[in-house]
């Protein structure tokens, strides 16, 4: 019995870690091939709620800010796929 | 009608060889006539693993190029009559393959085998290209490994594009999934990719599973394909591959963790 491992420190399962970003780099590569993606309805685009949610969040953990201060969008442009983010911050008192 | 099947990946050194050597010798051992081309010119391997390289003379490029004709370049293989190689051409020149020459070649094979087994070399250069063009079917072979599953997605969208039948618009070309290199044990660890994870992310139909097995290093040094090694794990999952290939139904094997017994848990059997 291996007897070491029981003092060894338990490392995180890092298998979903690589299914997570799998799925990610998987959608973008789909949609840049013009595919359908089987990991949401709209491709590369699935992905962009979540992160905005995310954003979203990480700015309020500086400032408080509106729902509509953070604004995700796609854009392609010959051929290129550019990731704008808009995020207002308040005016400063 | 002759069935073209393409062996791919994307990625190098995930067992395309391997597997096109040992799926090639399955169908030749079930009675099919079957010939396994090695389509990575510069690297030749497949007559390596297949145990021929001191009896090639001609190779695929000498056939284009009208150097040899068929009969001189196909090596007959020792153990099974049915089955033929087509060996890799050494050189450097990349434009060696011509996409008419690969076609007259494969029509002229199409006479004579009933299936024909396209060795991809890695990448997805004019090799690789070729090799998938003219395929009805595709093995995507595939390791547990972020690298590995995504260089097969692309590949994947290659088939559904770059190929004759799409093109064309004949159909398409039907995509299998082989998982190698497969470790059950870790995979209960939380360590590797799971099969369900793999065929969630490519969306493809499973053909099979081959378990990590040092026998597929030992096959290849003696260079009898693994399938000829019923005692081992992999080879025995090459055969279940074979058989499902060819319309069996076989459960999957080797997926599960193999519960041990009291004495080979002491005895680290």
């Amino acid at each position: 019995m291996d007897l070491l491992g029981w003092f060894k420190s338990k490392k995180a399962p890092t298998a979903n870690t690589a299914r997570d970003r799998l799925m990610m780099v998987v959608a973008i590569q789909r949609d840049q091939d013009g595919r359908r993606t089987t990991t949401g309805n709209g491709g590369a685009v699935s992905y962009l709620p979540a992160l905005r949610e995310e954003l979203l969040a990480v700015v309020r953990k500086y400032v408080s800010v509106p729902d509509s201060a953070v604004k995700v969008d796609v854009q392609k442009e010959a051929g290129l796929e550019v990731l704008e983010m808009n995020i207002t911050l308040p005016e400063r008192t | 009608m002759a069935k073209i099947i393409v062996v791919t990946s994307g990625k190098g050194g995930v067992g395309k060889t391997t597997t096109s050597a040992s799926f090639a010798t399955g169908l030749a051992a079930r009675g099919k006539k079957t010939v396994v081309i090695d389509f990575d010119v510069g690297l030749r391997n497949l007559d390596l693993i297949m145990g021929c390289e001191r009896r090639v003379v001609f190779d695929f490029v000498n056939v284009i190029q009208g150097e040899a004709n068929l009969r001189q370049a196909l090596i007959k293989d020792k153990n099974n009559e049915n089955l033929s190689i087509l060996a890799a051409s050494q050189t450097r020149d990349k434009d060696a393959l011509s996409e008419e020459g690969v076609e007259k070649v494969l029509n002229d094979l199409a006479k004579e085998f009933d299936y024909i087994v396209c060795d991809s070399p890695a990448g997805i250069e004019r090799g690789a290209h070729l090799a998938m063009y003219f395929a009805d079917e595709a093995l995507v072979v595939t390791n547990p490994e972020v690298s590995s599953v995504r260089d097969s997605d692309r590949v994947l969208g290659l088939l559904s594009s770059k190929t004759h039948k799409s093109e064309k618009g004949e159909g398409r070309v039907r995509e299998h999934l082989v998982l190698t290199r497969y470790n059950p044990v870790r995979v209960e660890k939380g360590e590797m990719l799971s099969v369900k994870d793999v065929q969630d992310i490519l969306a493809i139909p499973l053909l099979g599973v081959i378990p990590e097995a040092s026998a597929v290093l030992t096959a290849s040094n003696s260079g009898a394909p693994v399938i000829l090694d019923q005692n081992n794990e992999a080879g025995q999952a090459y055969d279940d591959l074979v058989a499902r290939f060819l319309g069996e139904d076989r459960p999957h094997r080797f997926v599960e963790v193999q519960k041990k017994g009291f004495l080979s848990k002491l005895f680290g059997g």
